[in-house]
């Protein structure tokens, strides 16, 4: 049972703070609250299945192939429809609603609604202190673990992690300083889906696919950027564990778990919000008004 | 002397409302719906004029909060729900009228707006947003636990109808409707809907000129979830059921998607924007694959083009306003029907005009 809620916890966690860590990016940089964000995960999922079940591609290259072309498509859609937008924040809340909509209603069309389950990546399991564990989530994890550092190294140590950085905190002064304001958002945006993009990939073998699969996703890392301060990634990593260990201790120990998984972490996060009204590591946005 | 009023009635007609072109279509459009019902008595296009004026109060009551006061409220659901379900459970534990359970409704989603509001007020901007996404989320979790109240995934269903024909079920939603929102746009254009102006516009400064932001906010809230209510409860009546889909994530942004759509902070621009979507989405029914798509796509390119929204993207077409008393006129119009001002700024400026020293802003 433990080990259970320990194995889920940590899948669960790493997912989600990769979608949360992204979902953040974009936020600081661009302002853009990005409602597609998780229909993007739910894309890499499909292509996925579409990839390995249907095509019969071999793992490594699919994940690669699947990356880059949602990754294309997110840019094209922000370049497209987002970017020129960006003074009117409700109409941007809309239009990537609308656009996980659209994703939505085009994955129905063309797989139906049932579910859909694909093909393990790695298969086999072995035993770690008597517990099972399928190399899949084994792989799932170690995978994920390594992007979120590899994202930390890249905002940390270059200079286009500090662009990023500098435009998230100021836009006009990072503009005054010679940075091309506009492309460093582009780029963000770029990272920001192809991290969604990798958590759908990787973490598709172990869920339910169907075209709905964004929506439970998208309020739950809702939450873990609140909880842990919007636009923050510290913020957004810890507030994916606390999100995920009390999903899966609900779903573990509670009966009726399952119905409540939803609530109960957003019930946690209004709590740290009451406590905290800026989340964990928010910076409070006084200036801006 | 009665001749003298109605005089007097039709002057102001005619300098109200037929002098702009936008009012002049607004109001064929609406006595086009209050007439159709008797014209054609068929239940499809009755349930779609129904739904519609309640889903209009809906929409401009989540304008009323959030696109005046500024507090974005990405659960408007909540409220709705709130009061569907307690009209509902009222009405078939209680076997209360729809008279009385309707209000009663109203003033639990009033009881709701004030427990989402006092701690949430304490939250800023996407915080605020975000975290009122959550509320209707977590009572639905609370509908599946008690399911023997609330019926679970079935919801409540069997409660009684508003009234005995849908003729009558249709011409009440309509006046509702119509008067809830007029009320609406009276609230917003009063005292109180310029301080929900000030709030939106600057926090801050608005607390700085003495005006108790935190008990407007939390007014705002109150009121909103009043409307919201009402249509709740109403759709509840209407439609003989309380369900889960009414606290849903995709309800809420309805709510907000007709009111971009049509054009935020403009309560005319939520109302056109459910007048125009909800019943272009009933006729869809008859292509349920392409449906949403349709939507969807139709969302992402209108307001790819009028990021303002339909109505104030038309308005700025047919009327103009005047430079100097900003008044709005008709585009036919050279001067101002107001104060003679010409209006063709730039074009040619004529040596006797003065006051030409503002554009025209948006």
């Amino acid at each position: 049972m433990l080990a259970n809620i320990l194995v889920t916890t940590l899948v669960n966690a790493a997912a989600y703070a990769m979608l949360a860590v992204g979902f953040s990016l974009i936020f600081g940089v661009g302002r853009i609250i990005n409602l597609a964000h998780t229909a993007y995960y739910m894309l890499a999922g499909f292509s996925i299945y579409t990839l390995v079940a249907t095509a019969g591609c071999p793992a490594a290259p699919a994940v690669l192939l699947t990356i880059a072309l949602i990754t294309v498509i997110a840019v094209l859609c922000y370049k497209l429809l987002i970017d020129p937008m960006r003074e009117h924040e409700t109409t941007v809340l809309i239009i990537t609603i609308a656009l996980a909509l659209v994703f939505q209603e085009l994955m129905l069309k063309y797989f139906g609604g049932q579910f859909r389950s694909v093909p393990s990546l790695a298969r086999g399991f072995f035993v770690i202190l008597g517990v099972q564990v399928t190399r899949q989530h084994a792989l799932t994890c170690m995978v994920l673990v390594l992007i979120l550092g590899a994202v930390w190294l890249l905002l940390q140590k270059t200079r286009l992690g500090l662009a990023i950085r500098a435009t998230a905190q100021d836009k006009e002064v990072a503009n005054l300083m010679g940075m091309d304001v506009s492309r460093i958002a582009a780029i963000t945006a770029a990272i920001s889906a192809a991290l969604a993009a990798t958590a759908g990939a990787l973490v598709a073998p172990l869920n339910i696919l169907e075209p709905h699969m964004w929506l439970h996703p998208l309020t739950i890392i809702l939450a873990i950027v609140v909880l842990g301060g919007l636009g923050s990634i510290k913020g957004s990593i810890l507030g994916a564990v606390i999100i995920a260990l009390s999903e899966s201790l609900v779903i573990f120990l509670l009966p009726q778990g399952s119905f409540l998984k939803g609530a109960f972490s957003l019930l946690i996060m209004i709590i740290v919000l009451l406590i905290r009204p800026e989340g964990l590591f928010g910076v409070a946005l006084e200036g801006e008004r | 002397m009665i001749r003298d009023m109605m005089g007097r009635i039709y002057r102001n007609f005619k300098g109200e409302i037929l002098v702009l072109p936008g009012r002049t279509l607004a109001l064929l459009v609406g006595l086009a719906i209050f007439i159709a019902p008797l014209l054609t008595r068929d239940i499809y296009i009755l349930r779609i004029i129904t739904l519609t004026s309640i889903f209009a109060v809906f929409a401009a009551s989540w304008d009323l909060l959030s696109g005046f006061v500024g507090q974005l409220n990405l659960g408007h659901a909540l409220f709705f729900g709130v009061a569907a379900y307690t009209s509902a459970m009222l009405n078939l534990y209680l076997k209360l009228p729809p008279l009385l359970t309707i209000p009663l409704g109203a003033i639990a989603a009033v009881a709701a707006g004030l427990a989402i509001g006092i701690p949430c007020l304490r939250l800023k901007g996407q915080y605020l947003s975000l975290a009122t996404l959550a509320f209707p989320i977590i009572l639905k979790g609370v509908v599946y636990i008690f399911k023997q109240y609330t019926g679970g995934e079935l919801g409540v269903s069997g409660i009684s109808r508003l009234a005995g024909s849908r003729l009558a079920e249709c011409y009440i939603a309509l006046l509702l409707g119509v008067s809830l929102c007029l009320l609406i746009w009276k609230i917003t254009d009063s005292k109180l809907g310029l301080i929900f102006h000030a709030i939106r516009e600057d926090e801050i400064a608005a607390r700085a000129s003495g005006i108790n932001t935190t008990a407007y906010k939390l007014l705002a809230f109150c009121l909103s979830g009043l409307f919201a209510g009402i249509a709740g409860g109403f759709y509840a009546h209407y439609m003989r059921l309380a369900g889960p889909s009414m606290l849903d994530v995709m309800l809420s942004f309805q709510a907000i998607i007709w009111t971009i759509f049509g054009g935020i902070a403009t309560v005319y621009g939520a109302v056109t924007g459910v007048v125009i979507l909800f019943p272009l989405m009933e006729v869809m029914r008859a292509f349920p694959e392409i449906r949403m798509l349709f939507f969807a796509v139709t969302i992402v390119i209108v307001l790819r083009f009028m990021p303002e929204g339909v109505a104030p993207w038309f308005l700025d077409r047919v009327e103009k306003e005047c430079p100097r008393c900003k008044e709005r006129n008709a585009f036919t119009r050279r001067n101002c029907r107001v104060c003679r001002t010409l209006l063709i700024a730039g074009k040619e400026v004529s040596a006797g005009t003065e006051g030409q020293t503002g554009h025209p802003t948006d």
